[in-house]
C-alpha cells in the first residue's frame, strides 16, 4: 500500500495546541479509565437462547422477516425466502460457508436449473460484479457478528465479498449463525478494537446493517425501501 | 448553501414563519412523536444518566487532546493509502476539493448528507467548474431540486415541506406524474438517483465520527445513500469538522448509540458504515482514491474558551426537537443551517455576532435542550454567555432583547405570565393534561410537576401573543 499524502498538518495542529493554551501533544496520550460503563450492562448474563429471543422481537420493529432453521433445513428455507421475494437473479459473495452450510447444490445446480441466475462475486471480473449486483433481485451474505439489541448484522468487506452485495439488490437476506449473536454493538466494537491492537488490518468497509433501507423525510412518513434493499430477512441457523 | 440562509431581520423572519401553518404543524407533530419515541428507547436502554456522563467524558477527553487524536487519525489514513488535507478555512477546503474535481475531470458528483459541506458552501464551487452535484439524502434531494430551498432541521432538512409541494416539485423538475403518496415519491427518487450513483465520478460524504486508532470514518444513515456514494464512484472525498473524532471503535460505538437514540429514537439506524482508506488491492468496488478533508473554519477559536463544550456536539438535534421556541418559529427563522438551541449557540461562534446576535435571545432558557443533550452541553448556559457578550459588546442590549427578554423570560417567570410563555402549546401538553391541569409534564416540567400541579396552557396562539408583544401590549 502506497502511503497517502498529508498536507498542512503542522500549522493546523499547532494552532489547536495554542488555542488550548499548551504545547502540542502529538504522542503519549492514553485514555483515562471512563467513570461509567453502562454499555456492558445491556443483556448481561443472557444465554444464547435469550439473545435469540431478543433478536426475534427486535426484527418485528425493524421491518425484517425473521426465520429460524437448522443447517440441514437451511437450503430449503433459503430457497423459500428467495421465492417469497420474487426469485432471482441472486448475488452472493465467494464465501466457503455456502459449501459448509450445505448450500452448494442450491447455488450451483438447483437454482440455475430453474433459470434462477446466480452470480458469485469474483473480483477478477471487476465492474461486472457491480452490474450483477445492480441487476440482482436478492443479495445474500453471512453475518459475521449479529447484534441482538438492535437486530443488526455485521459484514466485513474483502476481495471475495464486495460492499454493493448489501446495497444494490432489491432485497437482502442475511444468514445468521446462532453463535454469531451477541448482546449489542459494544461486543462487536470491542472485538474489532482487539483485532486492531493485535495489528490486524481493518477491512476497508465494515457494515452494521439493521433491516431494510428506509426514510422518513417526507412528512415524517416512514417509507421502507429507499436507496438500498426494500425488504430484508434474517435466516437464523440454530445449530451453528 | 452557505451557513447563512436567510436575509432580512430576525423578527421579520419569525413573523413570516409564524404564518406557515403546515410547517408549524409538522414541527409540532415531529416534536411530539419524537419526544415519545426518544423517551421510549432511552428508558428501555436504562442507566441513561450514566450513558450521558460517559459520552460527555469521551467528548471532553477527545477535545482536550484534539491535536493528538488528529495526528493519529491522519497517520492512520495515510498508512492505508488515503490522503489527508487540513483546511484552516472554508476556502482552503473548497479549493482542495475543486482541484481534485478538475484533476479527475469530474462531470457528476454524488453527495450524502453533510452539514459541514453546507457550512463551507461547497456545492456552488463545484457547480462553477461545470460539475453536476447531486444530493442523495431524500430530504436534501427534495430541497436541492426545489431551487435550493434551505434546510430547516439538522436531521430532517425538508421537514417544512408537505407532500403535495414535493409532488409538485417532482412534477416540475423531474417530469413526475404520479401521486403525492410518500412511497411513490420515494420510489421515483430511488430510480432517478440510482442512475446518478452508477455514473458519478466522485462521491462526497460528511463524517459522523472519525476513529483515530484506525484512520476510519463512520457514516450513519437510514436510507443507505452514503453506502452507494462510497461504493460506486472511483474517488471518495470525506469532509469532516475537526472535532468529529473519537479515540477508538469502543468510543465510536457509545456515541453512535447516543446519536441514533437521541436523533431518531432508534437503537441503531439501518446503516452504520465504517470505512478505512480506499478499496483494498483486489477489491472490485469501493473508491480507488480516498481523500479526507479536515475543516477548522472557526472551530479552533472556540477551543480554550467558555464555549468549548459546544464542540462536544454530535449533531443529533435532540435539543431542536424539544425546543419550545423552535416549535413555533421553525428552522428557517434562525437564518442559519444550524437551527434550534445548538444553532443559536453555534451560529454566532462560526458566523459572527453581526449576523446572528438575535439567536441567543430565541430561547426561553427553559433548559429543556440541556436536559436532553446526550453529551451534556450546557446549551442554555452558553446562550446566557452569548447574551452577556452581546450586551458588553454593544454597550446595551440589542433591540431584539427588548422583545425577547421580556417575552421569553418574563413569560415563564410567574404563574400568571406562564400562560403566555413559550411553552404555550396546548397540543403538546394535551396528552399530559387532566381537566386542564398538567400533572405529568414532559421534559423540563417533569421535575416540577412531580411536586406541583400546573395550569395547562390555554388555547391562545403563540402568533397572537407574539403580535401583541410587538405592539408593546402587556400579557394579560
Amino acid at each position: 500500500m502506497t502511503r497517502g499524502t498529508i498536507q498542512n498538518r503542522d500549522a493546523f495542529l499547532q494552532n489547536i495546541a495554542k488555542r488550548l493554551g499548551r504545547s502540542p501533544r502529538l504522542s503519549g496520550v492514553s485514555q483515562p479509565q471512563w467513570d461509567y460503563a453502562p454499555q456492558w450492562t445491556v443483556f448481561a448474563g443472557y444465554s444464547q437462547d435469550d439473545l435469540l429471543s431478543a433478536l426475534r422481537e427486535q426484527c418485528k420493529l425493524i421491518h425484517t422477516d425473521y426465520i429460524e432453521t437448522t443447517s440441514s433445513e437451511l437450503a430449503g428455507a433459503l430457497k423459500q425466502q428467495v421465492a417469497a421475494y420474487g426469485g432471482g437473479p441472486v448475488i452472493v459473495p465467494d464465501d466457503p460457508r455456502f459449501a459448509e452450510y450445505g448450500l452448494s447444490a442450491l447455488l450451483h445446480d438447483e437454482w440455475p436449473a430453474e433459470q434462477t441466475a446466480v452470480h458469485v462475486w469474483n473480483s477478477s471480473l471487476g465492474r461486472q460484479n457491480i452490474d450483477a449486483a445492480e441487476q440482482a433481485n436478492v443479495g445474500i451474505a453471512f453475518s459475521e457478528i449479529t447484534l441482538a439489541e438492535s437486530g443488526t448484522v455485521v459484514l466485513f468487506s474483502r476481495n471475495e465479498q464486495g460492499r454493493t452485495i448489501h446495497f444494490l439488490p432489491k432485497t437482502y437476506i442475511a444468514i445468521v449463525p446462532k453463535s454469531s449473536v451477541v448482546p449489542r454493538m459494544t461486543q462487536a466494537a470491542a472485538y474489532i478494537h482487539e483485532q486492531i491492537e493485535k495489528g490486524a488490518v481493518v477491512p476497508s468497509c465494515i457494515n452494521f446493517i439493521t433491516g431494510p433501507s428506509n426514510s422518513a423525510d417526507i412528512e415524517m412518513n416512514l417509507v421502507v425501501g429507499v436507496h438500498g434493499p426494500m425488504k430484508a430477512a434474517y435466516i437464523v441457523v440454530t445449530d451453528r | 448553501m452557505p451557513m447563512k440562509i436567510e436575509n432580512g431581520p430576525f423578527w421579520k423572519r419569525v413573523e413570516e414563519n409564524l404564518q406557515n401553518d403546515f410547517m408549524r404543524g409538522a414541527v409540532a407533530g415531529m416534536q411530539d412523536r419524537g419526544y415519545v419515541r426518544r423517551l421510549g428507547v432511552i428508558e428501555e436502554l436504562g442507566h441513561w444518566e450514566e450513558w450521558r456522563s460517559l459520552a460527555e467524558q469521551i467528548r471532553k477527553h477527545t477535545l482536550e487532546n484534539l491535536d493528538y487524536y488528529l495526528m493519529q487519525l491522519s497517520e492512520n489514513v495515510a498508512k492505508r493509502g488515503g490522503h489527508v488535507f487540513f483546511a484552516q478555512t472554508a476556502e482552503e477546503a473548497n479549493d482542495y476539493i475543486r482541484r481534485i474535481a478538475l484533476e479527475k475531470q469530474a462531470k457528476k458528483i454524488v453527495k450524502s448528507k453533510s452539514m459541514v459541506t453546507e457550512e463551507i458552501n461547497l456545492n456552488p464551487v463545484l457547480e462553477a467548474i461545470g460539475c453536476d452535484v447531486v444530493e442523495t439524502d431524500l430530504g436534501e434531494y427534495i430541497l436541492q431540486i426545489d431551487d435550493h430551498d434551505p434546510p430547516s432541521h439538522i436531521v430532517g432538512p425538508a421537514l417544512h415541506k408537505n407532500k403535495e409541494q414535493i409532488r409538485d416539485v417532482f412534477h416540475r423538475k423531474l417530469g413526475y406524474n404520479k401521486s403525492s403518496d410518500p412511497v411513490e415519491l420515494a420510489r421515483h427518487a430511488r430510480e432517478t438517483l440510482r442512475r446518478d450513483y452508477l455514473t458519478a465520478d466522485i462521491g462526497i460524504t460528511g463524517c459522523n465520527f472519525a476513529i483515530a486508532e484506525s484512520g476510519s470514518i463512520t457514516l450513519v444513515t437510514n436510507e443507505g445513500n452514503a453506502d452507494l456514494v462510497t461504493s460506486l464512484p472511483k474517488t471518495q472525498i470525506t469532509v469532516m469538522g475537526m472535532e468529529r473524532i473519537v479515540p477508538t471503535f469502543k468510543e465510536m460505538e457509545v456515541l453512535v448509540s447516543m446519536l441514533t437514540r437521541s436523533a431518531v429514537g432508534q437503537k441503531l439506524t439501518s446503516y452504520i458504515t465504517v470505512l478505512t482508506g480506499p478499496r483494498e488491492q483486489g477489491d472490485a468496488d469501493g473508491p480507488e482514491e480516498f481523500h479526507l478533508v479536515i475543516v477548522d473554519n472557526g472551530r479552533s477559536s472556540i477551543l480554550g474558551t467558555e464555549f468549548q463544550p459546544v464542540l462536544q456536539c454530535i449533531r443529533c438535534a435532540a435539543c431542536v426537537n424539544v425546543c419550545p421556541v423552535y416549535r413555533h418559529i421553525g428552522g428557517h427563522s434562525y437564518g442559519s443551517i444550524y437551527s434550534g438551541p445548538i444553532g443559536a449557540v453555534l451560529s454566532p461562534l462560526l458566523g459572527g455576532y453581526d449576523d446572528y446576535k438575535e439567536l441567543p435571545y430565541a430561547s426561553s432558557l427553559c433548559a429543556a435542550c440541556t436536559e436532553v443533550c446526550p453529551v451534556k452541553i450546557p446549551l442554555h448556559e452558553l446562550l446566557i454567555k452569548h447574551r452577556q457578550i452581546i450586551v458588553e459588546r454593544e454597550g446595551k442590549a440589542p433591540v431584539a432583547e427588548k422583545l425577547a427578554m421580556k417575552a421569553f423570560r418574563l413569560g415563564t417567570a410567574s404563574p400568571s405570565l406562564y400562560r403566555f410563555g413559550t411553552k404555550l402549546a396546548p397540543s403538546a401538553f394535551a396528552p399530559f393534561a387532566e381537566d386542564g391541569r398538567i400533572t405529568k409534564g414532559p421534559g423540563p416540567l417533569k421535575a416540577w410537576t412531580e411536586s406541583r400541579v400546573f395550569p395547562a396552557p390555554n388555547n391562545e396562539r403563540f402568533r397572537d401573543w407574539f403580535r401583541n408583544r410587538q405592539k408593546g401590549g402587556n400579557p394579560s
